[in-house]
């Protein structure tokens, strides 16, 4: 019975979306304000009905409710609580409730942070998110819907898949998507715009802080995704170039190129069109990569068991919310004026190349991803595009992105003196290419060109991006205006390109990876690290029985660690899993992994010594705690907009 | 320079570098491109002699052989209709077995052999690689005539 409630719950939900789709749209349009009241109560309405459908499923998992089709094939009674709690988004249908009940936590945080904006454009903004709203809740009811039920009820569950069954994919989905979905409120404040024919520089500054946080949820789910990778499935490996990913990606570097172009259209009123264009392919991006995903068309992990007809309508939505958009602004478009002009060297050129430089790598992407798929379904044959395409097509923008980053950050904006900016960096310039041949040089006694060249676009990027931050901390009672947050925020980010650079760099340049056949007592040296395999014993885990290996790490004959990599059988599924043992360390990871037996007691066994990897996803995290800083800034705490603007002035006064 | 004039060397910049940008991604598309092919196609001779592929199939029963204590394993891959024997050197993954889909990628060496530089397998037991799933399809038909 109560399953039905949630499938009950859903359909109401959707109804509250249909209104929320049209009365308010409608009503700004004529007029009305009556009609546009309708936004912020349905809005509400329908993340409760939302949340209470997914708190039903929820409880169905933690109940074993295996008279529920979906709970039967996803968990088991033996899976542990948090497990099973997880697993409601292990699955197709459980994950499309997941981006609902993200999608309606969105639209509620819109509704109630809006109401400093003019009431017809709020509305109009909660009608767009209700269309989408519209498409997805009936995508779920009608294809995928998660309390469909089994009968007879299954006895016990299937279980989660093993791979699933990690502290990884508790938190990985529900970030990576608040990210994906958040890209919807650009989205909406674009069509909006749009729909009302007017976008001034208001309009940037509202869609900045919603942007920024999207996009710091889109780093650290993609993050996330990538460190799981790295220690459950990916034998070590942290980006693979795999479709799915790559469906990720994209809206990231979309989003990355948004934000910029956002500040231009804040300050200067000019990249208008660009900038709604920016947030159309942002969403549009975060939909296609919901099809690819969610289509069946790849083969991943992340492909579940799947249907046609799943494809064919999400594939419908992506052109009816993506080609309607596109419409509407090929309609509207010229009516965006810009209010300036710029000159060459000038922080619009800079922020101007960055977004073409990441729609480079956008498209390279897009092509590599997609045009298998078009082969394919023309019948012209199956290929697929490997890696060292992606290496090569991403790097090609990425090395000119990184050097103009160092520089740009530091332009003004209209028209910048170069020969000032000259002066200042060229310091940072210096420090950077020594960095890039010492520390090399130095630390693993041989650089390759692309080495030295990687760290010193890292060393770079972080030098310029901490130039004026520690300069206004060295000199505290230096004149001038003292930073923003915003500003605190946009050098943070940016340090943390640079740490991501670096430990992509050293991995890349210094990582030794070897497959070993080892027997009890053999003996492996890497990178000054002594390995000894000890032998393996059998254990017991909750669910599963796995066979753990012994390896003592020695360093000049000390003992360091003793690592217990896990070959695991889950009792339900029966599918061998790997679980690879680390020895993490800011300066470089150990990572030892079994394989299988090779007979004679000899084991196949995966070492690898990995420097530098965690600032790959230390990099990522500090980018999105500089998000987390800029979008708090000061002058986006809209509702206190003009007693805000009035105390900014007379802080300056006083400052001054 | 008048802003428009440098507004126009901008924009002829821009224009080359994503023409080169282009370029260079076409010549490292066409470098990186690999085609799946089935053990018919190999055997039929559709499959690239010099150029690294894909090859997928099933794993025949009986056919992994390891040579004892080393990393090195050979085992034949089927459509059913024809089998081609595959070396590898590494660790597989972990629902590698007999009975089981497969993808391989490497090369053909001259014997007609498959050496192959890396190994997937599907990702859950109910799950078959549609490209797997077509040629083994392909293959039972093929069988049948």
């Amino acid at each position: 019975m109560i399953p039905e409630l949630g499938q009950f719950a859903l359909i109401l939900a959707l109804g509250l979306a249909l209104i929320q789709a049209s009365v308010p749209l409608i009503g700004a349009t004529i007029g009305r304000s009556d009609w546009t009241a309708f936004a912020r109560p349905m809005a509400a309405g329908q993340f409760v009905f939302v949340a209470a459908a997914f708190v039903i499923l929820a409880q169905s998992f933690l109940s074993d409710d295996f008279s529920v089709r979906y709970v039967a094939m996803h968990s088991n009674s033996a899976l542990p609580a948090a497990y099973k709690l997880a697993a409601v988004w292990g699955g197709h249908e459980g994950s499309l409730l997941l981006w609902l009940m993200i999608l309606a936590t969105w639209t509620l945080a819109v509704a109630f942070a809006s109401r400093s904006l003019p009431d017809l454009y709020a509305a109009r903004v909660i009608g767009v998110l209700g269309i989408v709203s519209v498409g997805m809740l009936s995508f779920t009811l009608l294809t995928s819907n998660p309390f469909d039920r089994l009968l007879p009820a299954a006895l016990d569950g299937n279980d989660l898949n093993p791979l699933l069954q990690d502290p990884g994919l508790v938190m990985h989905p529900p970030i990576l998507y608040s990210g994906y979905v958040g890209l919807a409120v650009p989205f909406a404040f674009a069509v909006a715009a749009l729909l009302s024919g007017s976008l001034d520089k208001n309009w940037a500054r509202w869609t900045r802080p919603w942007t920024i946080t999207a996009w710091m949820f889109l780093t650290v789910g993609i993050a996330l995704g990538s460190w799981w990778a790295y220690y459950e499935l990916g034998w070590g490996g942290w980006w693979f170039w795999d479709p799915v990913e790559n469906a990720s990606f994209m809206p990231w570097l979309a989003a990355t190129a948004l934000i910029h172009s956002l500040a231009v259209t804040e300050r200067r009123g000019i990249f208008k069109s660009w900038t709604v264009l920016l947030a159309i392919a942002a969403f549009s991006l975060s939909l296609l990569g919901t099809f690819l995903v969610r289509s069946g068309v790849l083969i991943s992990v992340h492909a579940f068991a799947s249907d046609p007809s799943r494809g064919i309508f999400i594939l419908l939505l992506l052109s009816v919310i993506s080609g309607g958009a596109l419409l509407l602004y090929a309609a509207r478009a010229r009516r965006m004026e810009s209010e300036g002009g710029f000159r060459l060297v000038s922080r619009e050129s800079f922020l101007l190349l960055n977004n073409i430089l990441l729609l480079v790598a956008t498209a390279a992407v897009l092509f590599g991803t997609l045009y298998p798929l078009f082969l394919d379904a023309l019948g012209l044959g199956k290929i697929s595009v490997g890696p060292p395409y992606f290496k090569t097509v991403f790097l090609i923008p990425m090395l000119p992105l990184l050097l103009l980053l160092g520089v740009g950050m530091h332009a003004t904006w209209l028209s910048t003196n170069s020969q000032r900016l000259a002066q200042k960096l060229s310091a940072a310039a210096v420090i950077a290419m020594l960095a890039g041949i010492l520390l090399p040089l130095i630390v693993y006694r041989s650089a390759s060109v692309m080495t030295i060249l990687g760290v010193a676009l890292g060393a770079w990027v972080i030098v310029s991006a901490l130039w004026d931050p520690v300069s206004r901390i060295v000199r505290r009672d230096a004149p001038g205006v003292p930073l923003t947050r915003a500003q605190w925020g946009m050098s943070t980010a940016h340090a943390g390109v640079g740490l991501f650079v670096l430990g992509v760099t050293v991995t890349s340049s210094f990582g030794i990876e070897s497959d070993q056949s080892m027997r009890e007592g053999d003996t492996l040296e890497m990178a000054g690290y002594e390995f000894q395999f000890r032998g393996t014993r059998n254990v017991d885990g909750v669910n599963y029985e796995a066979v753990e290996g012994e390896v003592e790490v020695r360093r000049d004959g000390r003992l360091l660690t003793i690592l217990s990599p896990q070959k695991r059988v889950y009792r339900v599924q029966r599918n061998p899993m790997t679980e690879a043992a680390i020895d993490p360390q800011l300066r470089r990871d150990l990572f030892v992994a079994l394989g299988e037996p090779l007979g004679a007691g000899a084991w196949s066994v995966r070492i690898q010594y990995k420097p530098f990897i965690r600032f790959i996803w230390l990099g990522a995290l500090v980018m999105a705690f500089g998000g987390i800083l800029a979008a708090t800034d000061r002058r986006y705490r809209a509702a206190k907009d003009v007693r805000t603007m009035a105390r900014t002035a007379r802080q300056a006064t006083e400052s001054a | 320079m008048t802003p428009r004039r440098q507004r126009m060397v901008l924009v002829g910049l821009v224009v080359a570098g994503v023409a080169v940008s282009a370029a260079l991604a076409l010549q490292a598309f066409r470098e990186n491109v690999l085609f799946f092919f089935s053990p018919t196609d190999v055997v039929a001779g559709t499959a690239p002699v010099e150029r690294g592929f894909r090859l997928g199939g099933m794993v025949l029963d009986g056919s992994v052989q390891r040579d004892p204590g080393s990393l090195t394993v050979s085992f034949v891959v089927t459509d059913f209709a024809h089998s081609i024997p595959v070396r590898y050197t590494g660790v597989l993954p972990d629902l590698f077995g007999e009975g089981q889909g497969v993808v391989a990628r490497g090369l053909l060496d001259n014997d007609g052999a498959f050496v192959a530089e890396e190994v997937l397998a599907k990702h859950d037991e109910n799950y078959m690689p549609p490209d797997v799933a077509e040629a083994l399809e392909r293959g039972r038909a093929a069988a049948q005539e």
